[in-house]
């Protein structure tokens, strides 16, 4: 049985490591099929429709309780090595940091059942906030990954000095306060909760890990005690990260059990088993203690507490003025409405886009939508023609695959002229900036005067990459700029020029 | 001795018509044998990139005249789009792998490639095929998309670029070869030599600000000139540009000028694509503006222009 352990560990880090290392990659090497470990999630299955892994999970978690937990969800490894590194520095005679504590029932179901309703409501914000994976993806994308970054720039630099460009410089992650805000105020949560209470945070807070725990209280396989074998000792208890082995009244929490397999060996009875559930008559499975005024205190708590969320968005959606204009979703988004419902902020495209146009959002998208990522131009910064990485990363499916042709003629914007604030106006001067820049020509430089030339847009066959607005010199506002599409439509096929078919064989001077 | 003379005289004229060259035939009317007259442009049609390259460095003395044993070349193309070269948006690659070879064989100690891109470098520097050639030619392909590889130089002769930051790598070679591509240009009219410039320097914003022609002529008073400016109009893109839509924006020409001289090879360069897409080259003012700088020539009677056709 203690086999167990390791082969937990082997999966755990399998699963674990090429997640980070592809949301830290920031040189583009790794494949981006490595997306599918992220396909995988709870949450982005759920969100995708994906119902083979949904199945999949379903049937695992049924047969063996909360692997995901254990080994998938990449949070939850994370915990684990925090807490490990807690348990590291703790001094050994102390009194060990693991013993029994019981549920925090009333906070997690709440969390739980106020989640579910506030997504059947239409309200995908917590979600969005409380997806382990998308939490993990956003601690890694606005933590780790600008840590990576400034280590290769400090040496690119060193190298570069000395006449060595094997390394490069890599523009740094942007810094959207709001976003980094919640990202690290989560990380604090989990690292101080898994610190010093290993699998707190999954047990209390994830409504993942307390959904998946009322699977593991039916689940085929559990650890056991052998109620005969226990002399009550507590040495397993010592072991459990999620504080759920009662050894005193020799009882184990099903539902927080993160099947670390820890106890297993900790055990000199040979007490504690994994093992079928169901095999004899068992000791009548818990009964729960009498519900029905909780559950009624729970239920109203979160209907009204659901009721005031979808009312803040509404709030906010309304009020126009919040937004310096309307955001730019990332291309395959299709509408507003889907887009804001599914995306759970995970930073995976962020990360992915090799453009870094795709910035996580502060409160464009509203108070429910920090994080979701939206298409923000700068200098050099747009929205690459031949490139459709973010919408075939998404996990989630909030992004809609689409193929590269169809990218090219998808219109997340439209761009805009303002002649005033041109260049060519203002100074006299050749320009044209913007139309050199655009993929399909549809901002296209037309006579002026004295022989300058002038932008125009064909909007039609505008995509509203934004190349034209990230180059146009007007600062700070550009005499260009690309207006988002509330949803995403087809724009019509630039046109070919005529071809050139005469001989040239003279060189004409 | 006067047989002597005869013989001597006889056989250079012999040597001469099997060259055709103007410069050994007016030699020997001199009676002099002058090594050195090169000509100031050279113009190659009807071959494959490499060999019209290599017609044309032969007629300009080879590259051993220009680079030494031990130094290190740089060598600037047009790689500023992430397209393949077939669309003709950036230099060919053939062309440039067959300079760095070239480079190399004359025992330069390093031959470094760049371009600051405008679309995703790396992508750039694949998708042109321009990385794959450099580095089987035995060159270096660097980086240029951070404001940390640049260095500030003054540019005292020029009217309103009056500093720019150009690439470490091109101010700490021994010489450098501006390899441009031919193109139309929605902004500039057209980019040739000059234009390619914006690639060497940093703020190219600042370019568009404060007359664009202007700038790019300024650019071109830089004190550090290419040894060479290689045009590629093997395929040219007409329409479009600089980035263009589709092939038919291309006309596939052959054809390659050379020549140390910025304004020459421009000026060249728009006559044969005028024959294309026909432009006033008033428009493409920074050529005229280079001209007035000092930069160069647009008169072409004046210069001892040579043309090949294979």
């Amino acid at each position: 049985m203690k086999f167990l352990k390791s082969v937990r560990v082997v999966l755990s880090l399998l699963f674990f490591l090429p997640i980070v290392l592809f949301f830290i990659d920031f040189t583009g090497k790794l494949p981006t099929h490595l997306h599918q470990l992220l396909s995988i999630q709870w949450i982005p299955a759920l969100l995708s429709l994906n119902f083979i892994v949904v199945l999949v999970l379903f049937v695992l978690s049924l047969l063996f309780g909360r692997i995901y937990c254990s080994s998938i969800c990449p949070l939850g490894v994370f915990q684990d090595i925090s807490s490990r590194k807690g348990g590291f520095f703790k001094k050994k005679n102390k009194k060990s940091r693991f013993n029994y504590a019981k549920p925090k029932n009333i906070l997690r179901y709440s969390i739980l059942a106020v989640t579910v309703i506030a997504f059947i409501a239409g309200s995908s914000s917590l979600v969005l906030l409380l997806d382990p994976y998308s939490t993990f993806g956003r601690i890694t994308s606005q933590l780790f990954r600008p840590l990576a970054i400034w280590i290769n720039n400090g040496l690119a630099y060193v190298l570069s000095g000395m006449g060595n460009y094997t390394l490069y410089k890599v523009e740094q992650v942007s810094f959207v306060p709001l976003a980094f805000s919640v990202s690290f105020l989560f990380f604090i949560i989990v690292a101080v909760m898994s610190w010093s209470k290993g699998r707190l945070y999954c047990n209390t807070i994830c409504p993942v890990g307390t959904s998946l725990g009322l699977l593991s209280k039916i689940s085929v396989f559990h650890i056991s005690m052998d109620d005969s074998a226990c002399n009550s000792c507590g040495a397993c208890a010592k072991q459990c990260k999620s504080q759920c082995i009662d050894s005193k009244n020799k009882k184990i929490d099903d539902s927080r059990c993160v099947d670390c397999f820890n106890c297993l060996s900790s055990c000199k009875k040979d007490a504690i088993k994994f093992e079928y559930r169901y095999k004899k008559q068992n000791s009548a499975i818990q009964e729960d203690i009498n519900n029905t005024r909780r559950t009624f205190l729970l239920a109203s708590g979160a209907v009204l507490t659901t009721v005031a969320l979808a009312n803040t968005k509404k709030l906010i959606s309304s009020n126009d003025s919040m937004l310096t204009r309307k955001p730019i979703m990332p291309p395959g988004a299709s509408n507003l409405e889907h887009f804001n419902s599914h995306c759970t902020g995970c930073q995976l495209c962020v990360t992915k886009c090799p453009m870094q146009v795709l910035k996580p959002a502060a409160l464009q998208y509203g108070i429910t939508g920090i994080t979701q990522p939206h298409l923000a131009f700068s200098t050099h910064i747009f929205c690459s023609y031949d490139c459709n990485i973010c919408s075939s990363v998404c996990p989630t499916g909030a992004l809609q695959r689409l193929p590269l042709e169809e990218k090219k003629v998808t219109q997340i914007g439209v761009a805009h002229f303002r002649k005033q604030k041109c260049v060519v106006f203002t100074n006299e001067r050749d320009c044209g900036a913007c139309s050199e820049h655009c993929p399909t020509q549809a901002v296209h430089m037309i006579p002026y005067k004295n022989g300058l030339t002038i932008p125009e847009v064909t909007e039609d066959i505008c995509i509203g990459c934004g190349a034209c607005e990230s180059i146009c010199p007007a600062r700070p506002y550009q005499a260009i700029y690309v207006e988002g599409n509330e949803t995403q439509v087809k724009a019509k096929k630039p046109t070919e020029a005529k071809k050139f078919n005469k001989k040239i064989d003279n060189f004409g001077f | 001795m006067k047989r002597r003379d005869f013989f001597k005289s006889a056989a250079i004229v012999g040597i001469a018509s099997i060259f055709k060259t103007n410069a050994l035939a007016s030699a020997v009317a001199d009676k002099k044998l002058a090594v050195h007259s090169e000509p100031d442009l050279v113009a190659v049609m009807g071959g494959q990139p490499a060999v019209m390259l290599n017609r044309a460095l032969k007629e300009l003395g080879g590259i051993s005249h220009y680079v030494k044993k031990g130094q290190r070349v740089v060598i600037k193309p047009n790689i500023g789009w992430d397209k393949t070269p077939e669309l003709a948006a950036n230099t060919n690659p053939e062309l440039i792998g067959t300079l760095v070879k070239l480079c190399k064989s004359a025992g330069a100690s390093e031959v470094i490639v760049f371009d600051h891109t405008c679309q995703d470098w790396k992508k750039c520097y694949t998708n042109s095929g321009i990385e794959k050639a450099v580095i089987a030619a035995g060159g270096k392909m660097v980086p240029a998309n951070d404001e940390s590889y640049y260095r500030e130089v003054e540019l005292p002769h020029a009217v309103s670029l009056k500093k720019a930051k150009i690439h470490q790598a091109l101010l700490d070679c021994d010489v450098w070869f501006n390899v441009p591509v031919l193109k139309h240009h929605g902004g500039a009219k057209n980019s040739i030599s000059m234009k390619n410039l914006m690639g060497i320097v940093w703020d190219r914003g600042y370019f568009h600000n404060h007359d664009l022609h202007q700038c790019i002529a300024d650019a071109a008073t830089f004190h550090k000139r290419p040894a060479l400016n290689i045009v590629d109009a093997y395929r040219i893109m007409k329409s479009n540009g600089p980035q263009g839509k589709s092939t038919s924006d291309v006309v596939m020409l052959k054809s390659l000028i050379v020549s140390p001289d910025f304004v020459a090879a421009d000026t060249a360069s728009m006559k044969l694509f005028s024959q294309v897409q026909p432009t006033d080259i008033k428009d493409v003012r920074h050529i005229s503006l280079a001209e007035k700088l000092k930069v160069g020539t647009q008169n072409l009677e004046k210069l001892k222009v040579k043309r090949i056709k294979l």
